[in-house]
């Protein structure tokens, strides 16, 4: 451990808490600052004209629907793919079980632009990509299965001890059984950790969302606020264009660092104990 | 493991896999399959004819000067993110080595805007960057300075990007290289102290080469983004100005979902995935020769 002067360490820290939390502060300060004065640092009054403008001229309610069910179906498939898959890696034998470890990794390192032009004309012909609910299925199949949430799982099952499962094999007990009574109570952590990395992809993914959804009602939140902001609706809330954008990017920000912070201990640990890659 | 210990139980054991295998195929293996497939031929949207044109993409790709611009684009932004990230990265990692109080909120904090989305990050960074009416800019003139063109000169907007990119991916690496100073033996550290070594002796001689490892997996990383970038250069400059800011991933949505030239974006694709695999390669072979 390197011991260096308290002094050093808290101007360091301080000095960089002030870069990470001062944009925050602003976003959240010109979404509630009246027309004349955006982007001054202190507000002389407040004003919430551009939340009232957002909910009331924009399809925003809509988008955060969207952003929640394209969210959880991705978090619910890749809970239990996942699971089963890391329980199958960890604790069960079948032939290609290595060959299936090498390719979860091998999915890693593939960047997903190179699969986006072949899934986008997937869904298209399957005639996933057009308005109505056919969207979510374009939104979330092909990102429904997150490997590192396989690996997380896979990790906590081989932590588990043999004792266990050979005291229940004993006892008769099948393999599924075992994973629900036994493995699943004793990992909830992992479900945590995979819960967290997971949520974070889907809410806040703009590539795929914006080439499969073009229709505003039915995009998630992050492709609408990200066209909010690309100049779409240059004239948005009365010409104060900064504070709706900055009101819409602070609900689009807003759920995922409650979320963070709430579980951080666990993300923290799952980071530094594993090297897991996010 | 032994396999032996529970064989009787292992029947039906690969129906475990089945439901991402079938996800495997359809949504990995099939769509990759259809990439390369797409890559070798002129496939456009509007034409039933898409015919055989085997290395030609990749040829004119390698000739096409805005692809080329978008390579040189994505080394600059490199040249800005890797040492920034590694120095600032290391920096607040090493302070925060320690229990102190506070620890828990500076952790907290650096991480916000990694889990927040790029979209937010983007917007209110080109805000705040904004040549006119930024606040930096703001503060810079208030100090008695000219304000800068962040975002609209050719030779700034890169560098901009890539410093918003660090900002926004800082926390990650912070957690990482918080995990490789754990792995340092603190008695390495003591036998320094006790040689009277002082704290910056020390920090050059034993936490940085202990910091190895995961320096090597940062830059890997960071690399990786960086052939990856999109939504900051879409949202934040539009690619300019005159195509400063243009990244492989820009290009490739540009002529997939703007030109429809879908066997021209297929091979940007294949040539932006062989590069993140190559940084892969490389890093695992600088790791194991530290190590062995």
């Amino acid at each position: 451990m390197t011991r260096i002067p308290r002094i050093v360490r808290y101007t360091i820290l301080t000095l960089g808490g002030l870069i990470f939390l001062f944009p925050f502060y602003f976003m959240i300060i010109t979404s509630v600052s009246p027309p004349g004065s955006t982007g001054s640092l202190v507000p002389p009054s407040l004003d919430f004209s551009t939340w009232t403008f957002i909910f009331a001229e924009l399809p925003i309610s809509w988008n955060l629907l969207n952003s929640v069910v394209y969210t959880l179906g991705v978090v619910a498939i890749t809970l239990a793919i996942g699971s089963i898959t890391g329980y199958a890696l960890a604790r069960l034998s079948f032939r290609g079980r290595d060959t299936l470890f090498a390719v979860i990794l091998f999915t890693l390192a593939l960047p997903f632009q190179l699969l986006m032009v072949p899934l986008f004309i997937m869904v298209s012909d399957w005639g996933w990509a057009r308005p109505g609910p056919e969207t979510y299925l374009a939104l979330i199949f092909p990102m429904a299965v997150n490997a590192t949430a396989i690996i997380i799982f896979r990790q906590f099952f081989r932590g588990l001890p043999q004792e266990l499962f050979d005291a229940a094999y004993l006892d008769g007990a099948g393999n599924l059984r075992i994973l629900w009574k036994i493995a699943i109570p004793l990992t909830r952590p992992a479900f945590l950790i995979a819960t967290l990395i997971t949520f974070i992809g889907p809410w806040n993914d703009f590539l795929w969302g914006l080439l499969v959804v073009r229709d505003t009602y039915w995009q998630p939140l992050s492709v609408a606020v990200g066209i909010l902001g690309s100049g779409a609706h240059a004239t948005a809330g009365g010409g104060n264009y900064w504070g709706t954008v900055t009101a819409a990017s602070t609900l689009l920000a807003v759920p995922v660092i409650v979320l963070f912070v709430a579980f951080q201990r666990y993300f923290v640990r799952g980071v530094i104990e594993d090297g897991i890659k996010g | 493991m032994g396999g032996k210990r529970h064989k009787p139980h292992n029947r039906g054991s690969w129906l475990y896999t089945l439901p991402y295998a079938i996800f495997f195929l359809t949504f990995v293996a099939y769509p990759l399959g259809f990439a390369i497939y797409m890559s070798l031929h002129e496939w456009g949207l509007i034409s039933a004819e898409r015919p055989w044109v085997g290395p030609g993409n990749f040829l004119t790709l390698f000739r096409d000067p805005l692809f080329l611009t978008s390579l040189a684009n994505t080394l600059l932004y490199l040249a800005v993110n890797l040492p920034l990230t590694l120095v600032c990265g290391i920096a607040l990692a090493v302070a925060l080595n320690a229990s102190f109080p506070g620890r828990a909120f500076f952790r907290t904090v650096y991480f916000l805007p990694y889990v927040t989305s790029t979209v937010v990050v983007a917007l209110l960074w080109k805000w705040m960057l904004s040549t006119d009416d930024g606040i930096l800019n703001g503060f810079l003139r208030t100090l008695g300075f000219d304000g800068l063109p962040w975002l609209t000169s050719t030779w700034l907007a890169m560098p901009s990007i890539a410093v918003v990119v660090a900002w926004k991916s800082l926390g990650f690496y912070v957690l990482l290289f918080l995990g490789g100073l754990q792995t340092i033996p603190r008695s390495l550290e003591e036998a320094a102290v006790t040689d009277g070594a002082t704290w910056w002796q020390r920090f050059l001689h034993v936490t940085l080469p202990g910091l190895r490892p995961a320096i090597a997996l940062v830059i890997a990383l960071s690399t990786i983004t960086g052939f990856q970038v999109f939504a900051e250069p879409y949202l934040m400059t539009g690619g300019g100005p005159l195509n400063s800011t243009m990244t492989p991933v820009l290009y490739l949505y540009q002529k997939g979902f703007q030109s429809l030239d879908f066997g021209y974006a297929a091979a940007i694709g294949i040539v932006v995935a062989l590069v993140v695999v190559a940084v892969v390669l490389l890093q695992r072979r600088f790791l194991e020769e530290r190590t062995t």
